[in-house]
């Protein structure tokens, strides 16, 4: 399709011949032939995309008041929330705009592991998108230091401390990180800086993410394969660009819901307290989106064994696509996968919900189970399944996922 | 034998009397103009919470992000620029250097933030006995339970149960935290003689004052719920426009 | 149902969810370029009230406006009848005194050279009024150039008096 794509106008001609953009985007995207049985589970990459957008420019122009000074910045988040015209709603939408995008992200995520979305020819995408949740989490994280609350400081406090528990380096790459001796000044000013470029580089690989999908193009609800150009595709202009669209708008309702009506919902009261250094809160927490990771950070007695624990619970994920050794994708089809699937969710539910929670007595001793049982869902679980369930049968094609009795029948004695 | 029994007799009444003491008081939760999808803030109130703040809490706590221009600004008390220029004047800030290189002091304008009662927050602890007394401005922002908190805070004042150590200095509160607060009681019948009349009982001036914080924390409140109220009734209305697009577009598909 | 009629009530559907689309999203644009506004703080200086009791006349005072210096002046008789006497065509910039002065006695104008933005220097020059170092331009004793680079005179400021001793300047 892009071969045959001509601009209409002289201009487009002129331009398309030095830089094929025209084509890229009315040649290529556009019409981008994509399966015709996508569930709403798929518009999440579309919202994705415009919460990094909005996150972007309510950023840049928060960064025109913001000051990024241990003695100032809180104050400067209260000039933009009391005198920048709008500056209220900026700060808000920017605030929320993380949670929703994280939630988002999830979602996105959840799909993918319940779809087999990861799986050959699509590790590379499931890679890079790993990459762009790391990427995430460093965003986020320096941005919430940088109203320099009460969490936002001792936050800080723990999470650069786990650099020190790198064997003989630790204490110096802490030391190096900080520019000083403890969280302040210089660590919020770096920490600025970096929180500006990241999304940038999130953008970077997005669009590698995104290129890299459409070369063997969508995965869809049934996992298997569809052919391009054929009947079980639909142009993705208009068909998919509107459903995303529609699924955006919902999601804006929601979106607006926490900005308007309870915008510190999802926000920890501390943080309206300015940093004190000499006063630790009570129960210093992470934002919600962290609060699994925080779990198994504190599960482990260790300090460095927490923070190798933390990592890998995100690392591992990268290494899904060879764990995983079913030759099945969609978890329609794989009935023991799909129940170990929500016990994975509820488990990271429980972890979220733990990290909420202090660290001792019956919240510990669940603490570690959940966290065993994570890395259990993907080291023992996910290799097993591969080899000990027994998928349903697959339909021939997206059009027809029901087939007939005998035939149904007739694939049963033979699978497996 | 009765040894044992008295031991264990007196040992419960301590775990017991242990369970009585740590009990959770939850903030009272009265009815605030200011909640709800559709909630503002009652303009008389926040004028009595401003006179209740001046002449009782500001003697201890500044609130340093908030400017006297702010009195007069849409959402807020709604003072006059006339009245909120003569509240401003009754306050000095310091100004200059003038020709000859000294600092001064001068009656604050509009667009002074109000004065704070201490120089730094040093001096702030010394005359309190080593506790700070927090800067106000988003004090109800900055404590859970809100407004709730606040307000049944300046009214939890009772006498200690009669088995509880309480230092000097320390005063009992039932919804202060571990149940002890270095603040004294703030608000006595009639502690203030409010110009609008009303009758001035502890409960009328903490509800005022905490219609007062609130403002101070969110100052845009009313414009923010009234722009949300917009926001959201045309994403709806852009929501079911988009689903029956959607819906015409996928028609003919399948 | 005709082929035409459903065409166009296809085409109405998309037309109105597209420009209430584009509706929305430009009303969401506003904000953004609002935020770069003066913000409430700013707006809060824009305007100074000064205290005039304590200028005599032949006295000036400078004070800072919208971060700009601002000469306020009490003239002299013999400045005022100097600056009115002066001739519309002897101007590189011509304006007559009366048009630079609310009450003859007050001059009040914005203190920075119209060449490149040094401040004058008051009470010199050829001409009795300013004359700024940086380049030599020459202002009267209205704030007129009349010698030098500078192409226009010294700028008068909004300003209101509020009574017979306060000024508001902005």
């Amino acid at each position: 399709m892009s071969d045959n794509y001509e601009p209409s106008s002289a201009i487009g001609k002129w331009f398309d011949k030095r830089l094929p953009l025209l084509t890229l985007f009315a040649g290529h995207v556009l019409p981008y032939p994509t399966p015709k049985n996508l569930n709403y589970w798929w518009t999440f990459g579309g919202i994705l995309t415009f919460c990094l957008i909005a996150q972007i420019v309510t950023g840049l122009v928060l960064a025109m008041h913001y000051v990024a000074d241990a003695d100032q910045a809180f104050n400067s988040v209260e000039h933009i929330m009391r005198d920048v015209n709008f500056g209220w709603m900026l700060r808000y939408i920017h605030a929320n705009g993380a949670s929703m995008m994280f939630m988002a992200v999830y979602i996105h995520m959840a799909r993918s592991l319940f779809y087999g979305s990861y799986k050959e020819p699509r590790e590379l995408i499931w890679i890079i998108g790993v990459f762009i949740f790391l990427l995430m989490i460093a965003t986020a994280f320096m941005g919430y230091v940088l109203p320099w609350g009460q969490m936002s400081f001792w936050a800080a406090t723990v999470i650069t401390n786990l650099f020190s528990a790198i064997p003989f380096v630790g204490e110096s790459i802490t030391n190096w990180l900080w520019g000083g001796y403890a969280v302040g000044s210089p660590l919020l000013t770096r920490f600025f800086t970096l929180h500006y470029l990241m999304p940038f580089l999130i953008f970077a690989l997005v669009i590698l993410h995104v290129w890299a999908l459409h070369v063997p193009g969508n995965n869809n609800p049934e996992g298997i394969d569809v052919v391009q150009g054929s009947q079980d595709t639909v142009p993705f202009h208009p068909h998919y660009v509107v459903k995303d669209m529609f699924a955006l708008v919902v999601f804006l309702v929601i979106f607006a819901g926490f900005i308007f009506f309870v915008p510190n919902l999802l926000g920890h009261t501390d943080n309206y307290i300015p940093a004190n250094p000499l006063q630790t809160p009570e129960h210093i927490v992470p934002e919600w989106y962290f609060l699994p990771f925080y779990a198994i950070l504190r599960s482990v007695p260790d300090k460095l064994g927490g923070v190798i624990l933390m990592v890998s619970s995100i690392a591992i994920l990268a290494f899904l696509p060879w764990l995983d050794t079913s030759k099945v994708r969609s978890a329609k089809y794989r009935p023991l996968y799909k129940q170990f699937f929500w016990l994975f969710i509820a488990d990271v539910i429980l972890l979220g919900y733990l990290g909420s929670q202090t660290a001792d007595g019956l919240f510990l001793l669940i603490a570690r189970i959940a966290t065993a049982y994570y890395f259990i869902h993907f080291l023992v679980l996910m290799p097993l399944l591969g080899f000990v369930e027994k998928t349903k049968p697959l339909p021939k094609s997206i059009s027809e996922p029901v087939l007939s009795k005998e035939e149904r029948e007739g694939q049963a004695t033979q699978s497996t | 034998m009765k040894k044992i029994i008295i031991k264990i007799t007196f040992g419960f009444l301590f775990l017991t009397s242990y369970g009585f003491a740590a009990e959770i008081h939850e903030p009272l939760h009265p009815d605030w103009s200011f909640e709800g999808p559709f909630g503002i803030y009652e303009r008389a109130s926040l004028q009595r919470g401003y006179q209740v703040y001046t002449e009782v809490c500001s003697g201890c706590h500044s609130m340093d992000l908030l400017s006297y221009r702010n009195l007069i600004e849409e959402g807020g008390p709604e003072f006059s620029k006339e009245q909120a220029k003569a509240m401003a004047a009754m306050f000095e800030v310091e100004d200059g250097p003038n020709e000859d290189g000294e600092m001064y002091m001068r009656p604050a304008i509009l667009s002074d933030y109000f004065v704070s009662p201490w120089e730094n927050k040093q001096q702030a602890r010394v005359a309190n006995g080593g506790a700070y007394p927090p800067d106000l401005s988003v004090i109800v922002k900055a404590r859970e339970g809100g407004a709730d908190y606040i307000y049944s805070l300046l009214i939890g004042y009772e006498d200690p149960p009669s088995d509880m150590e309480i230092d000097d200095g320390v005063y009992y509160n039932i919804y202060a935290k571990g149940e002890k607060i270095a603040m004294p009681q703030p608000l006595y019948e009639d502690g203030v003689e409010y110009t609008d009349g009303t009758v001035a009982t502890p409960e009328q001036m903490a509800h005022d004052v905490t219609m007062f914080l609130t403002w101070a924390a969110e100052p845009k409140l009313e414009a923010r719920k009234r722009i949300g109220f917009k926001v959201i009734s045309y994403l709806i209305i852009l929501s079911f426009l988009l689903y029956f697009t959607n819906r015409r577009i996928w028609k003919d598909t399948h | 149902m005709s082929e035409d009629t459903s065409v166009t009530r296809r085409n109405f559907l998309y037309i109105t969810t597209g420009s209430f689309a584009a509706a929305g999203s430009a009303a969401l644009a506003w904000p953004f370029v609002d935020q770069m506004n003066p913000d409430a703080s700013v707006k809060a200086l824009a305007s100074t009230e000064v205290d005039l009791t304590p200028i005599l006349p032949g006295q000036s005072i400078t004070i800072l406006w919208r971060g700009k210096p601002v000469f306020i002046r009490r003239r002299t008789p013999e400045e005022i009848t100097e600056a009115s006497k002066v001739k519309l065509d002897e101007l590189p910039d011509p304006e007559g005194d009366e048009d630079r002065v609310q009450n003859p006695e007050w001059l009040i104008m914005v203190g920075i050279c119209t060449h490149l933005g040094c401040i004058p220097l008051g009470q010199k020059g050829e001409y009795n009024g300013w004359f700024c170092p940086c380049h030599g331009s020459h202002y009267d004793t209205s704030g007129r150039i009349r010698k030098g680079p500078a192409p226009k005179n010294l700028e008068i400021p909004q300003y209101v008096f509020l009574d017979e001793n306060t000024v508001k300047i902005g």
